[in-house]
């Protein structure tokens, strides 16, 4: 698949750190592209900063995504005004402080309810549309976290950990479909998201993870794409050791 | 960010872009940098007069990214396209064109200036509107606030291919008489300087004009990236030596014109992404100066002090400024030739040889460059820039950094 017919983009989580960086190169491609995101302001701005970059045509829809109530709507829309999508990037996520989800039960449901029950929610009702009309692609940043249960972060690593499963399974239902379903895997990257964490100036840089996430959608290969690429390495090691090495380990 | 100017302490901030600067222009010591990075939006581009209006923090290779393949090109550019907006625009930088378009700044129609005191200050060239604190944030090093977004008159070309020529030369006089002949016909022109061949040194004028068809398609390439630091004894007087023979005799013999893209002509050391980690742990130090042009002398002194110190290295670059008025109060650029040259960092000999080039570059009636300099004296800085009492009104109260104190002796 090349840029030229991969046309039709729907974005979910469209003010993420790296969302904004892969929307500015799609839109740069002359793609078209449904956002969706919380704040109708920030959507706005995103608008005219892509505008002014020379995108096509691009669409806005604010909903608040972490509220499964609301994604019948947003489901709506997309189809209303994007019928023939082909496309749809799951960007958005949470990062409490670890501790916070320690202590904090609600805070723990929250972080397992943005980064995993709600995306496997909304990623279901295109996921039919999508293996209905037997075509397109769909895709969804999980995290590295999620290869491994760490102690310093390990709700948000399980949610995303979660997520990369469900994908996996789905990208079983859909391949008889023809309709490929991407995880992309992020070592740390330097977003809001991240911005709380130490050593966050050392993380990678999101224009950087864009290339490899717009590379990844042009291209039919790989199914799980891990960005920057050292990450493929890395997660294959802290993979193999024993857990009763593991578990003595603090970071 | 009006908040964050309203809430900090006097003196406490400087806006950071991506930390180009080679010294400590880009730093504050103990105190708060903002980093502009994120404000990165482009706001509005005219496509029938090139005129767009971004953030601060929008890169200039982000501009090329966007704008190059629609014909437009940036009005001046450094020798990296990794700075942002606000950079240039507090250095005021320059480029291979600054014989005839001047410095960046003089492209600069207007800005959005957060101030701690007055919020957002709309500053135009040619208006009533704070035309002064323009002048002063111009070359202003980020002290007279931070700059929210700027419009910059970007340059119409017809395509991304540059119609390049080299020629080898071998001495102070050859560059000069190649320099004066080339000013008119082209709109870039730089030398490449061996800066072991003393007063008389040999080296590579490129000059160039952007070519006039659109050309081939271009396909950028991404350069290899330098790991980590080499070791120091790799950077020696020999294999120097040896780098700067093999790479002029690699030009001469290939002297003549040839059609080259963009990136390349403008950016070569962006192609090996952590260059700097090529001096080591230590770095290097850069020097770049300025010197009026009626005294000749003085540069072939400058350049036969570094020669017999044998301490210059691979990247010593020289070019002759043009005389239009500065766009900034701080602005580096003056007529004069410009000679910019990087040293490997060994300590006590490095910075003694740089003192006594200070000499030099004073005597003269010279100046040095802020965003090159770690360590020139308040007294050099004081003759580079002897106006710049005048600026200090225009600083905004909440801003300052570890060049700013320690070149006027700020709190």
């Amino acid at each position: 698949m090349t840029a030229a017919n991969m046309k039709k983009i729907i974005i979910l989580g469209a003010a993420s750190g790296i969302a904004l960086e892969v929307q500015r190169k799609l839109a740069c491609q002359g793609c078209q592209l449904l956002l969706v995101a919380r704040s109708s302001q920030r959507l706005s701005e995103i608008q005219a900063d892509l505008a002014a970059r020379g995108a096509q045509k691009v669409m806005t829809y604010s909903a608040d995504l972490a509220s499964v109530q609301q994604h019948a709507a947003v489901f709506d829309f997309a189809r209303r005004t994007l019928p023939d999508f082909d496309t749809v990037l799951l960007a958005y996520g949470s990062m409490h402080d670890q501790k916070d989800s320690e202590t904090s039960v609600d805070t723990l449901l929250e972080e397992l309810q943005v980064n995993f029950v709600s995306a496997s929610a909304i990623l279901t009702l295109f996921a039919g549309d999508l293996e209905r009309r037997r075509t397109g692609c769909l895709a969804a940043i999980t995290s590295v976290a999620g290869d491994r249960g760490r102690r310093s972060n390990y709700v948000y690593g399980s949610a995303k950990g979660a997520l990369s499963l469900f994908l996996q399974g789905l990208r079983s239902r859909l391949h008889p479909a023809g309709v490929r379903v991407i995880t992309i895997k992020p070592g740390p990257v330097q977003t809001p998201m991240t911005d709380h964490l130490p050593n966050a100036a050392r993380f990678a840089d999101p224009q950087q993870v864009a290339r490899d996430i717009v590379r990844a959608l042009e291209r039919r290969s790989p199914d799980v794409l891990y960005t920057p690429k050292i990450w493929r390495y890395v997660m294959t090691v802290v993979q193999q050791i024993p857990e009763t090495i593991f578990k003595r380990l603090s970071f | 960010m009006p908040d964050i100017l309203r809430a900090a302490a006097p003196g406490s901030l400087l806006p950071y872009g991506l930390g180009r600067s080679y010294g400590d222009s880009c730093l504050n010591a103990g105190r708060e940098l903002i980093d502009c990075c994120r404000l990165n939006r482009i706001l509005g581009f005219d496509e029938s007069t090139g005129m767009l209006r971004c953030e601060s923090g929008v890169s200039l290779s982000d501009i090329l990214d966007v704008f190059l393949p629609k014909g437009w090109f940036l009005p001046v550019t450094p020798g990296t396209r990794f700075v942002t907006v606000g950079g240039a625009i507090a250095n005021d930088v320059h480029g291979k064109n600054h014989h005839c378009a001047g410095t960046f700044g003089a492209h600069v129609r207007q800005i959005g200036l957060h101030r701690s005191n007055d919020g957002l200050v709309i500053c135009n060239s040619n208006s009533e509107d704070n035309p002064d604190m323009l002048r002063a944030t111009i070359g202003g090093l980020g002290l007279t606030g931070v700059i929210a977004w700027a419009d910059i008159q970007l340059k119409r070309v017809a395509g991304p291919w540059i119609d390049a020529e080299s020629i080898p030369f071998e001495s102070l006089d050859n560059f000069l008489d190649l320099s004066r002949e080339s000013n008119d016909r082209f709109e870039y022109t730089v030398a490449w300087l061996d800066c072991f061949a003393g007063k008389n040194p040999r080296g590579i004028f490129f000059r160039g004009n952007h070519a006039a068809k659109s050309g081939k398609e271009f396909h950028p390439k991404r350069g290899p990236k330098l790991p980590f630091a080499l070791p120091a004894w790799m950077l020696n007087l020999y294999s120097v030596r040896a780098f700067n023979t093999a790479y002029y005799k690699f030009h001469a013999s290939r002297r003549g014109a040839a059609v080259v893209p963009y990136d390349s002509f403008f950016y070569p050391l962006d192609s090996i992404r952590q260059w700097n980690l090529l001096y080591g742990k230590q770095g290097f130090l850069q020097y770049q100066c300025v010197i009026p042009e009626t005294n000749v002398a003085a540069v072939e002194e400058l350049l036969d002090r570094i020669a017999r110190s044998g301490m210059g290295s691979f990247l010593g670059v020289l070019k002759q400024f043009g005389s239009a008025p500065p766009a900034g109060m701080l602005s580096f650029p003056r007529p004069g030739l410009t000679i910019a040259l990087d040293f490997a960092m060994r300590g006590e000999p490095t910075l003694r040889l740089m003192q006594s080039l200070d000499e030099i570059v004073q005597q003269s009636g010279g100046a040095l460059y802020p965003a090159k300099d770690a360590r020139m004296s308040p007294a050099l800085f004081e003759a580079s820039f002897p106006r710049w009492r005048g600026f200090v009104p225009y600083i905004d109260p909440k801003m300052s950094s570890s060049f700013w104190r320690r070149v006027t002796g700020a709190q």
